[in-house]
């Protein structure tokens, strides 16, 4: 069936495909620094990035789109840094108001080109909900190609993030400089979002880094397989939702691919071989035999007793 | 009143009630609960258009109420399970809002309903959808509701001021003194739902998280007391509610979009310039001493 889609679809599906794959890796590191929201923040804060890259250029031109994107998200994961250290807000509430901050700037320009001659036909509007149809051959290449990068960087450091992630100490002790696995970590997590919002969209780019690992968390305790599991997670969420989005006239992108990703969690949740809800339902029922088992056999001791 | 009065009164019911709601959700570090619920009151607002067939104000409150709950329960619950409370809440709302955007692409496609009204609210009309009421006349239907919304959070702040302030500071004491702390957790969450779905209408959801979350923060860097901080807070609402529909009217550009972005111009100036949190606080207060001094 997918065989039987275009040329452009199959290089588009394959691309995120690669996306999600990336997404899925850079997710379980972000799991492991407990900071889910935080992609969350980064990729509505892309949004003016996008926008003032497109009027820069002149025209849609993705690379330098792309450039203003990781911009302005940087600049976002500075703010949230900045607010948090030096006052006394805290981090969810710095979070949220980058978020939407940023966003309503977002959102001012947005309007503000849209007015412009030749503005509306931008299709800048695809990057609040992706629009992978929208992509041409290049962006493509683009966003494959970085992915690619991405899964390379996130692998050969394997074991390096695995000690920056579990082991803070003694990765001190083997001279593994923090500051710089810190850029590295804020680097990967705001290109592979940065690449991922033409095809999800900022608003929905959160979830497909959160949900792959969060699923592959409940198949495995080891960190290398969770990785693995959650590329595989990933790709195929972004594979079947871009391929559900091309059945209908003008649907979005980034909404079945969220819904791919959700459905792969519900079924990690229930079904999971580690904390599944069915395997937990299992070994309470078991506990509660042997518990019922070991009072009963008490109470008759204590029958006996008063007899 | 005048079109522009309408508006500004609109915006600033909003930023006075968003304010008041914030100053709890910055306290309860819930912050991002907000903006999880104003991306979920999505679904509960087409689901009840879709039952219903209509736009109507009722309908469309009740429905994302219900949403709001849902979501705030769905966290808890999957926190509960295991998922750390951040992923619960990013699983929750992302799937949510996604399933509340394919249900607006498939199903209700050309209907009064689009993703885009949802996320910047439409402002501009707020002052031709009148209804009229006794004594006053015509009022729009959006400060009707706005109006309405704020007086019932106005009223279970007041009547519950000491709850609210307990369970905010310390939870484990309100909890050992009895008090219900699940059911006021759950009593503000639908507060939070009831607020953002009134504000969500007229502005749109980025305003409200905006709304929601900065100038509640902001007001936290101005003071210790929580009654001082929410009045504030309702006041640095109302003052970005202004400042955005000038800065709009001056670009002629998106009107939400730029009261978000003034919440946030107002944090910057809360942020270096206040005397007592600020960055401000830092040279004129005298540099702390390093070391204990000695004992006599």
């Amino acid at each position: 069936m997918i065989l039987g889609l275009s040329h452009n679809a199959q290089w588009v599906l394959a691309s995120t495909l690669i996306l999600g794959m990336a997404a899925g890796v850079v997710g379980c590191l972000a799991y492991w620094k407990r900071q889910s929201l935080m992609s969350d923040a980064l990729s509505h804060a892309a949004l003016p990035g996008v926008i003032i890259g497109f009027v820069l250029a002149g025209s849609k031109n993705m690379p330098v789109m792309i450039l203003g994107a990781a911009v302005s998200a940087l600049l976002g994961a500075m703010m949230i840094q900045w607010i948090r250290t030096s006052s006394r807000v805290k981090e969810d509430a710095a979070m949220g108001m980058v978020l939407s901050v940023f966003f309503g700037l977002g959102i001012m320009l947005l309007t503000w080109v849209n007015r412009m001659p030749g503005g509306n036909q931008s299709g800048l509007d695809s990057f609040i909900f992706g629009q992978a149809a929208s992509m041409v051959r290049e962006d493509v290449y683009t966003m494959a190609i970085t992915a690619l990068l991405i899964l390379a960087v996130s692998l050969i450091g394997y074991k390096e993030w695995k000690l920056y992630l579990f082991d803070p100490a003694f990765a001190k002790g083997v001279g593994l400089s923090r500051a710089t696995m810190n850029v590295i970590y804020i680097v990967l997590l705001v290109v592979v979002i940065v690449i991922g919002i033409q095809a999800v969209g900022v608003i929905l780019m959160a979830a497909l880094l959160i949900m792959p690992s969060v699923s592959a968390r409940y198949w495995t305790h080891s960190f290398g397989w969770m990785m693995v599991l959650s590329a595989v997670f990933g790709g195929v969420s972004g594979l079947a939702g871009t391929w559900i989005s091309t059945m209908g006239q003008g649907w979005p992108t980034g909404p079945f691919i969220v819904i791919a990703a959700a459905a792969l969690f519900v079924l990690s949740l229930s079904f999971g071989m580690r904390k599944g809800l069915l395997v937990i339902a299992l070994q309470h029922r078991a506990q509660r035999k042997k518990l019922s088992g070991t009072a009963m056999s008490s109470s008759a001791v204590q029958r006996g007793g008063w007899g | 009143m005048s079109y522009t009065g309408w508006i500004l009164l609109t915006a600033s019911l909003v930023g006075l009630s968003c304010g008041l709601i914030g100053c709890l959700l910055i306290l309860r570090r819930m912050a991002m609960m907000a903006d999880a619920i104003s991306h979920t009151v999505l679904l509960g607002i087409v689901i009840a258009f879709l039952i219903t067939r209509e736009l109507s104000g009722v309908h469309m409150l009740i429905g994302a109420t219900l949403a709001g709950l849902l979501t705030a329960v769905l966290v808890q619950w999957l926190h509960t399970t295991g998922v750390q409370q951040e992923a619960s809440i990013g699983i929750v709302f992302t799937t949510l809002f996604a399933i509340g955007v394919v249900l607006i692409a498939t199903k209700v496609g050309n209907a009064h309903l689009d993703v885009q009204h949802a996320l910047m609210g439409e402002i501009t009309f707020i002052p031709w959808e009148t209804v009229e009421l006794p004594i006053v006349g015509a009022v729009p239907q959006a400060v009707l509701m706005l109006s309405s919304v704020l007086v019932v959070v106005l009223v279970v702040l007041l009547a519950l001021y000491k709850e609210w302030k307990i369970t905010s500071f310390d939870p484990a004491l309100a909890a050992s003194l009895g008090l219900p702390v699940v059911l006021l957790h759950y009593l503000f969450m639908a507060m939070v739902s009831m607020t953002t779905v009134a504000a969500f209408d007229a502005v749109g959801a980025i305003m409200v998280v905006a709304m929601l979350i900065t100038p509640a923060a902001s007001a936290y860097l101005w003071t210790d007391r929580l009654a001082v901080m929410l009045a504030l807070s309702g006041g640095i609402g109302v003052l970005s509610a202004f400042i955005g529909y000038y800065i709009a009217a001056w670009l002629d550009t998106s009107i939400s979009g730029s009261m978000a972005f003034a919440t946030g111009i107002l944090f910057m100036i809360s942020f270096i310039g206040s005397p007592k949190y600020g960055m401000a606080s830092r040279w004129t207060k005298p540099p702390e001493p390093a070391e204990a001094p000695p004992r006599a």
